[in-house]
């Protein structure tokens, strides 16, 4: 089961990266990234479903109830916490971009290269 | 006996005393300038008593024995290719009364230097300019010299013996803004590079071949060692070793065929002249083969060399003194020649009568070149034509010149007959020759120098002193006077006292160093042959038919020049084409001079190997040099082009990176 969710989160990572180095518009990169994201969490909530060992899994007085330690869920909570912040930081560069160079295109903004 | 550290002060204080000069008084004190000649007579005057002092130690002990100390090491001690380096004074009699002669002579040069160059120490940067300078490379060349001289080590020697060629060409070129001066100072330093050349040839054959002092636990460097294991060495080694010092020692005492710079270094000041002439510089190559003469005297080769080398030289340039018009230019001369025969006295076998001869040569020769010094000081030239009957006003610098002339003729009982006549003794019997032919060849050629060096001297002193008054510097052309001299006029005066003491003492030594030093029988406290039993070796037996050949010899040569100067009762014009022809050579130094320069330095260099490396310069080595910078900057420029500035091409970098690396990370499970 591990593998397959692997395997979906892995596509859902190449799906975020292709939109991530190939859309021109921000917004779109933006939302690539969003997508590169989610994949993550779809790993860290597998990982944490299937491979914490039993014994960690189990703990209290009570002797066969179980109980989740839900570390990788905990952590894409954080994850999703920090994209929406992210989203709202990247939306106001946007913003700002557009008003000051008037393009929204990733392209057009090569001031690196000096 | 001198304690070793005393030894060391022989070197250190003319050293202290150059070094005071030029870094406390020139900077710091400009009022106290004009004392920078005493500070350096002070301590030359220091280092000559001391000398003294070891002199005397050596008459009892000989050798002093200090021990060296260690420099450095090299390799493993006692194992088949290490070797040690050491430092450390040997002062045996030879050195001892080399040391008393450099300090001294330069002690009284420097005292005649207080009048002589006080005129010339005003220039552009205010009075007393040049003195600080001055002193200091007198001090530091006299301390130079003594270096070499007490010397334990070869490699030792070697330093203080290029210390003496770059004083030696920062004295010449004292007057740096003469071009003539210049070019004198850099011949002369490249000159005996040339030598200096074989000199390191030989030390280097000699470390190659250290196996054969390992073997006897000697150390190739150390001079004792080197004469205490020459008798063991194989042939190849001694005569190599030999030759490639004598190239060395040849270059420093104006040798065939390097003897062209010597003329040359007449543009330095005259008391530089007079020193490099009498004790130092030229007087290191003498006494370097003296010192090592254990080592040549294994190698016939290389005493033969040094015999005929010798005598050649003392002859050809007798030769070219006899047309000179420059006063310091016969004496320069007379200097190559008289060298020449201290070199045929050490290649016939008898490195104490080369060193008697050295000994006396110091204070005539010195006493000779002071004296020119004294006439320019009043005519202001050392062009002989211009001079005459300045005996009228100089009496004293006449009567010394006088002196030192016919010492250097060796005119019996003056200084120069007695060393003359033992050179001439010993080549003669030929009795410590490696070969008794050449011994007889040299013997002729140095009879021959003789007659020339008496002409050459006598009409020196005629054309300088006698006859009557040809204006001096006033009558000289324009065209032909250098410019420091144009603003001069004659006066016709006798030198200041700190010219004429010099002068005086030398003459007391042009007259009695050789009678008084080696004399045939005892006299009072000096034993009989005090300078040949001081350097352990027995005088030739005084032999009354050659004492009466040279001076024969000698009287003639004063004859003619007498005849034809003076008198004018005999004439060379009546010989004709054959005369002016020979006369030519003479003037033109045989060409010798046309042929390095012209010939070899323009010809052979300028457009042969000086063209290739040139174009190597250019093609080869800059083009390494602009191929290294060209290959940065275009490849530079090649990879310049992946900076975009587009972060997503960056990304795409970046990704396949990560792609790259996992792929292999995971192929490598």
């Amino acid at each position: 089961m591990l593998e397959r969710l692997l395997i979906i989160s892995a596509i859902l990572f190449c799906i975020g990266l292709y939109g991530v180095l190939s859309r021109r518009h921000m917004i779109a990169v933006l939302m690539s990234v969003e997508l590169m994201f989610n994949a993550v969490n779809v790993a860290l909530v597998a990982f944490s479903r299937y491979t914490v060992p039993a014994v960690n899994r189990l703990s209290g007085s009570h002797v066969g109830m179980e109980r989740f330690v839900l570390e990788g869920q905990t952590l894409a909570v954080f994850v999703i916490v920090v994209a929406a912040a992210e989203v709202a930081l990247g939306l106001a560069l946007i913003i700002a971009l557009a008003r000051r160079r008037d393009t929204v295109h990733i392209s057009d903004l090569n001031t690196l290269r000096r | 006996m001198l304690p070793e550290a005393a030894a060391w002060l022989i070197i250190g204080l003319p050293l202290l005393a150059g070094v005071f000069s030029i870094a406390v008084l020139r900077p710091w004190r400009r009022s106290l300038w004009r004392y920078a000649g005493h500070v350096g007579i002070a301590g030359t005057g220091a280092a000559f008593v001391l000398s003294l002092i070891a002199v005397n130690g050596a008459m009892g002990n000989g050798d002093a024995g200090y021990e060296p100390h260690a420099w450095f090491a090299v390799g493993a001690l006692g194992a088949q290719d290490g070797f040690e380096m050491t430092v450390g004074i040997f002062l045996d009699p030879l050195s001892a009364i080399m040391a008393a002669v450099v300090s001294g002579v330069s002690m009284v040069v420097q005292v005649f230097s207080l009048g002589y160059m006080r005129k010339e120490s005003d220039d552009a940067n205010g009075e007393w300019s040049d003195y600080p300078r001055y002193f200091t490379y007198m001090s530091l060349f006299t301390a130079s010299m003594l270096g070499l001289v007490l010397a334990y080590n070869l490699i030792q020697l070697f330093v203080f013996w290029e210390l003496v060629g770059l004083f030696s060409y920062l004295l010449i070129g004292f007057w740096y803004h003469r071009p003539a001066a210049a070019a004198a100072a850099k011949k002369a330093f490249i000159v005996t590079r040339i030598g200096d050349f074989g000199f390191m040839l030989g030390i280097l054959y000699l470390f190659l071949n250290r196996g054969e002092f390992t073997a006897l636990g000697l150390n190739p460097f150390e001079i004792p060692a080197i004469l205490d294991a020459a008798p063991m060495l194989s042939a190849g080694v001694a005569t190599w070793v030999a030759l490639g010092l004598f190239a060395g020692a040849a270059g420093k005492s104006a040798q065939f065929p390097l003897h062209t710079w010597l003329p040359d270094a007449m543009e330095g000041p005259t008391p530089v002249s007079s020193l490099i002439h009498a004790a130092t510089m030229v007087a290191a190559g003498v006494f370097l083969v003296a010192r090592l003469f254990g080592l040549f005297e294994e190698s016939a080769a290389a005493m033969n060399t040094v015999a005929i080398i010798g005598g050649f030289t003392a002859v050809f340039a007798a030769a070219m003194g006899l047309a000179a018009n420059d006063i310091k230019r016969v004496l320069a001369f007379s200097t190559v020649s008289q060298l020449g025969y201290m070199f045929l006295a050490l290649g016939v076998g008898a490195p104490g009568v080369a060193m008697f001869h050295l000994f006396n040569h110091a204070f005539f020769k010195c006493l000779l070149f002071l004296g020119a010094g004294s006439v320019h000081h009043s005519v202001h030239t050392f062009d002989m034509r211009y001079m005459g009957g300045i005996r009228r006003w100089m009496p004293i610098t006449y009567l010394t010149t006088l002196v030192g002339g016919l010492s250097l003729a060796g005119i019996f009982p003056l200084a120069g007959f007695w060393s003359k006549d033992e050179i001439l003794t010993t080549a003669w019997s030929g009795s410590h020759a490696a070969n008794s032919g050449v011994s007889q060849l040299v013997f002729w050629l140095a009879l021959a120098a003789a007659f020339m060096t008496a002409f050459y001297v006598f009409r020196l002193i005629i054309m300088a002193f006698h006859d009557d008054f040809r204006g001096g510097i006033d009558s000289v052309p324009h065209e032909e006077r250098i410019p420091d001299e144009a603003h001069h006029h004659v006066h016709r005066h006798e030198s200041p006292l700190v010219m004429k003491l010099p002068l005086l003492v030398l003459a007391v030594f042009a007259v009695g160093s050789g009678f008084v030093a080696n004399s045939l029988v005892d006299l009072g406290p000096v034993p009989a042959h005090w300078f040949s039993h001081l350097l352990h070796e027995d005088a030739p037996k005084f032999n009354i038919a050659i004492a009466l050949t040279s001076t024969l010899v000698a009287v003639a040569g004063i004859g003619l020049a007498v005849l034809v100067y003076g008198t004018r009762t005999v004439s060379f014009d009546g010989l004709g084409r054959l005369w002016r022809f020979v006369h030519r050579l003479l003037v033109q130094r045989f060409y010798m001079d046309a042929l390095y320069e012209d010939l070899i330095v323009r010809r052979a260099l300028y457009r042969g190997l000086f063209l290739v490396s040139d174009w190597f310069d250019r093609r080869i080595v800059d083009g390494v040099a602009d191929l290294a910078g060209w290959l940065g900057r275009n490849s530079g420029r090649a990879i310049a082009q992946l900076q975009t500035g587009h972060i997503q091409v960056y990304g795409v970098g970046v990704s396949m990176g990560a792609a790259v690396i996992l792929i292999f990370y995971l192929m490598q499970r």
